[in-house]
């Protein structure tokens, strides 16, 4: 039982990366309407940029650096690659493009890096464990569940309380209504895209501290984040944070009884929302149908 | 008129094929390959290109057929037909069995159930070690020579290109009667119109159903045909990668036309096998493909020629 | 331009090496009018395992190099032809397809993933063709699924474990908890080091199965610390090993008990972070070998064409001494027709300026098996690259490998 709680509680852990990539990812998905298979690669982005910083600015310098750098990059890239698409309603074009990005991404990583796994130096204060008994409780992973729970109240704040927070809302419902209220939706959803592959980015930084840097890095946590926002609901912020919680839990717990089928039961639990329910605990219904 | 002489140009290459192909730089088992995936993605352009719906994880059913090939091969008989005929039926029945859950969705939540069925194949053929060989994958065995009561047919390299082709062929010809026939109309209607179509009182899903169907018993003919050429396999035939892969191909090609996804294959393939063995930044270059694909072509090689593709 | 491998990049490497060496004989010419002789090499420049497919590249340039420097094979110039396979088996098999068809190789060598051995196993023995396996491990590649035509320089999961797990019951005791990684090479070196355990009189606590590419080891680790053992067997390689190291630092493991293991790597050391620097573990080879004759003038070789600071790993001479073997086997028949090869490597033993360790090292001839050595030891916890490692012994392969009976192959030879 208490090796129970022990995962479950760890697979919460690590769903919060999950949380993390998918508010991302679903930020881009409903305000610009893309499917970002390129997602991973801002998260390598941003932790190799954060890598290349470290000896320049600190831990906590390339902590932030290395986001706003990958963040940065989304903006070129939503202005050169993904405006010319956006009037075109099938999806699969954007998904092919982002899917092309994700390769080249992974291979100039390689090629400017090296294929070579780096590790990424935490500063030690927080690296260490907090108790004895929940000793698989370190310093580090409070740290990134402080950061990443930061990093989304300070966006739940901004899309409350802030105009722009308040447009990209409105875009999501009606992108052509709030154009035609004299938004600049140009803007609007270029800084979402921006946003979104900033979070990426944090990601991973803050997986970086526990993974090191490896060139396919950003693979791995691609499907699970898209598997998050389905189980969570296609178009709700908070969908996507629940659902990667969930998926981390359920991790954790098929962890403790059957370790080969961790990976298999996320895909098996969106199979089940896909067919019962397919838009989510959050999300809303005849949304992208 | 243009169009049945193209068609039977490409029917004269491809008979000739092992013999101009190497004085070019290619070999025998690239074209092999070749027409494996284009029996693959032609059998998913039915759902894709004809239907309208975007599957993102028809390596499952190209995986089931090699798999099931494979298996065969090994631990039930040495026959090569026997091989390829459980292959198709394991992606087949497959395909048929989980059409229930797919036919009701559309648009990403489509796209998302596929890669999910996808993926829980995948991780079974990489768990179940004892019998898949798991991560390292299905070896330990060959193609049968095919024996017609006292005359063998050896499987030599340039052999088994021709029985790749005439599968293709047989393929081919089924595709295109099943695209003449109301089935194949009722395809396009559906991608189309599909409101319209259910105001007709069709009932939509079990059209969406059979061309699920269909497209995986295709692709697993192609899969079963793979293992038979490399006679290995591994889960990697499963990934949502291939599957990608094999979108990528048909897009490339041209989604509405019927040897579309034939001219993508080639192209991606070649481009493939070339850049790897030049260039250590190959992917590089296949991303700028899919990109510029996406951004330039995006009716795909012979959607320029065809005025009539659309797209939406 | 780091890690683009291009065909004239081989050719120029291999130009400036053999122009660079020191007393280098009179230039030979090869014999006029004749082709070269082509050898297929397929290993991963992309994807999980590109640092060691390249590792594995340099160490055959550094052998294609010395080769035509003297003369080639038969008289003949060299040349080595590499694909990228990506560690995609399907890919292996296409690419050993095309080196052989389009390329016309004579000989085949490479591989890092065991899948990739395995398929291209498979069409080496379809078309008849040598296939010298240089990095791939799984045990059937030189057992129940050896060929005729199918050699191996890296070493067994058995002779990986028996390395090693002499030394650690001697130093640490005999109960013993494994994470192992869900696949074949874990589960064979699992299985090899649970049966060296019993031989001993230990006992195995529990054994934590990983999916393969397993990002969060904690629920392992924890199952790990319950039965607290005397020793952590961690099995995992590569990128899994780097992740349950550093997260079995971050939990403060390492305080409450050793952490030994199977195989590791100098790519793999080098990704370590400081902390996760501990632990015992079997190397293939070591750069380090101050009572080896050649190897310090091997180290420097390497050094005077890669100036980017490395140096040679395991990987590096199994490229090397893999495409030498090929050259010696080919030159003991005087002949290229891959029969007369095969028969020739059975028995082979590298010279020591090719083996770069003691003990005799040479293809057993009932499996196609090198039997080299393992360099078990421990990690340098303060160390700096290279120095990250202590090689504790260096144990003649022959005395720990399975007996050919045991590993399941029977040769096939047609006759």
């Amino acid at each position: 039982m208490q090796l129970l709680l022990f995962n479950a509680f760890n697979g919460l852990i690590q769903g919060v990366f999950y949380a993390l990539m998918a508010l991302g990812l679903a930020l881009i998905l409903s305000l610009n309407s893309v499917i970002n298979m390129a997602h991973g690669g801002f998260l390598v982005i941003g932790a190799y940029l954060a890598y290349t910083l470290n000896p320049y600015l600190g831990f906590w310098g390339a902590l932030v650096a290395g986001p706003v750098l990958a963040g940065g990059i989304g903006l070129i890239v939503e202005r050169v690659l993904i405006r010319p698409i956006y009037k075109r309603p099938d999806p699969i074009y954007s998904l092919l493009l982002t899917f092309g990005l994700a390769l080249i991404i992974e291979d100039m990583t390689r090629t400017i890096w090296g294929p070579q796994g780096l590790p990424l130096e935490v500063p030690d204060i927080i690296n260490s464990p907090v108790s004895e008994d929940y000793f698989f409780v370190t310093g580090y992973r409070l740290f990134v569940v402080g950061i990443t729970a930061a990093a989304a109240i300070g966006l739940f704040l901004l899309l409350r309380y802030t105009l722009l927070g308040i447009r990209i809302r409105a875009g999501t419902r009606d992108l052509e209504t709030t154009s035609a209220l004299g938004v600049n939706i140009y803007k609007l959803r270029a800084f979402n895209f921006g946003f979104g592959c900033l979070f990426a980015g944090l990601a991973g930084v803050l997986a970086a501290g526990v993974l090191g840097l490896t060139p396919p890095m950003g693979n791995s946590l691609l499907m699970p984040s898209f598997v998050a926002i389905i189980i969570g609901g296609v178009g709700s912020l908070f969908g996507a944070v629940v659902g990667g919680l969930i998926i981390g839990l359920a991790a954790g717990i098929a962890t403790t009884y059957y370790p080969a089928a961790s990976e298999a039961v996320i895909y098996l639990m969106m199979l089940i929302v896909l067919v019962v329910r397919p838009r989510g605990l959050f999300g809303e219904e005849g949304l992208f149908e | 008129m243009t169009r049945v002489g193209g068609v039977i140009v490409m029917w004269i290459a491809l008979v000739a094929l092992p013999f101009w192909l190497p004085w070019i730089g290619g070999y025998t088992a690239l074209g092999s390959k070749v027409l494996i995936y284009a029996i693959a993605t032609m059998g998913l352009n039915l759902v894709l290109g004809f239907t309208g719906g975007l599957s993102f994880g028809q390596a499952a059913y190209f995986g089931l057929g090699a798999y099931g090939a494979g298996m065969t091969l090994k631990y039930l008989a040495p026959s090569t037909p026997l091989a390829i005929l459980v292959g198709t039926l394991a992606g087949g029945l497959a395909a048929t069995l989980l059409g229930p859950l797919v036919m009701r969705r559309r648009g990403i939540y489509f796209a998302m159930i596929t890669i999910a069925i996808g993926q829980l194949f995948y991780f079974v053929a990489v768990r179940w070690n004892e019998v898949t060989g798991g991560e390292d994958g299905l070896a330990g065995f060959s193609r049968q020579d095919i024996h017609f009561g006292s005359w063998v047919y050896r499987l030599t390299e340039n052999n088994f290109y021709y029985l790749v082709l005439l599968c293709f062929t047989i393929a081919v010809v089924i595709m295109w009667t099943i695209l003449q026939s109301p089935l194949g109309h009722t395809w396009v209607a559906i991608r189309e119109n599909r409101r319209r179509i259910e105001f007709l009182g069709i009932r939509v899903e079990r059209y969406v159903w059979a061309a699920f169907a269909v497209a995986g018993t295709i692709t697993a003919f192609a899969g079963a045909l793979n293992a038979l050429l490399f006679n290995f396999t591994s889960p990697q035939d499963l990934h949502w990668i291939l599957s990608g892969n094999f979108v990528i191909m048909i897009v490339l090609g041209g989604m509405r036309s019927f040897f579309g996804p034939l001219v993508g294959v080639v192209i991606f393939v070649v481009a493939q096998d070339y850049l790897s063995s030049v260039t250590g930044n190959w992917m590089t270059f296949i991303g700028m493909i899919f990109v510029s694909i996406v951004l330039l072509f995006p009716k795909g090689i012979l959607g320029v020629f065809n005025r009539r593709a659309v797209t939406t | 331009m780091k890690g683009r491998v291009t065909r004239r990049r081989i050719l120029k490497a291999g130009a400036a090496l053999g122009a660079s060496t020191i007393f280098s004989p009179p230039v030979l010419t090869f014999a006029q009018g004749e082709t070269a002789i082509k050898v297929g090499m397929h290993d991963p420049l992309t994807g999980t395992y590109a640092a060691e497919g390249e590792s594995e590249v340099r160490g055959a340039n550094m052998a294609l190099s010395e080769i035509n420097s003297k003369g080639g094979i038969l008289g003949r110039k060299v040349e080595l032809v590499i694909e990228d396979d990506a560690a995609n088996a399907g890919l292996a098999a296409q690419k050993a397809h095309k080196l052989i068809e389009q390329d016309k190789v004579s000989l085949l060598m490479g591989a890092v993933s065991s899948a990739t051995a395995l398929s291209v196993n498979q069409v080496a023995h379809e078309k008849g063709m040598i296939y010298m396996v240089t990095g791939g491990h799984t045990d059937p590649v030189t057992g129940a699924q050896c060929h005729w035509t199918t050699f191996r320089i890296c070493t067994t999961t058995y002779m990986l474990a028996a390395g090693l797990a002499d030394t650690l019951y001697k130093k640490f005791g005999g109960k013993w908890y494994f994470i192992t990684p869900d696949y074949a090479f874990g589960h064979t070196l699992q299985e090899a080091y649970a049966k060296l355990l019993k031989g001993f009189g230990g006992t195995v606590l529990g054994n934590s199965l990983s999916p393969l590419g397993t990002t969060d080891f904690s629920s392992y680790l924890i199952k790990a610390q319950q039965a607290k053992p005397d020793v952590l067997i961690n099995l995992c390689d590569g990128q899994d090993l780097v992740n349950s190291m550093k997260q079995a630092a971050q939990f403060g493991l390492m305080k409450k008990f050793p952490i030994g293991g199977g195989l590791s790597e100098l790519e793999v050391l080098r990704a370590l972070p400081k902390e996760a620097k501990q632990g015992w573990w079997t190397l293939e080879w070591w750069w380090d070998q101050p009572n080896t004759p050649h190897v310090k003038e091997w180290v420097a070789a390497y050094q005077k064409v890669h100036t980017d600071g490395t140096y040679p790993s395991a990987r590096t001479w199994f490229g090397y001494a893999g495409l030498h073997s090929l050259a010696m086997g080919v030159a003991k028949a005087k002949a290229l027709e891959p029969v007369k090869v095969a028969k020739a490597l059975e028995g082979l033993e590298l010279p020591p300026e090719i083996k770069l360790q003691p003990n005799k090292v040479y293809f057993r001839s009932g499996d196609h098996q090198l039997m080299s050595s393992e360099f078990p030891g421990e990690i340098i916890q303060d160390g700096t690259y290279p120095n990250l490692f202590k090689v504790a012994d260096i144990v003649a392969g022959d005395k720990i490998a399975l007996s050919v009976k045991d590993t399941g192959c029977k040769l096939d030879y047609q006759s």
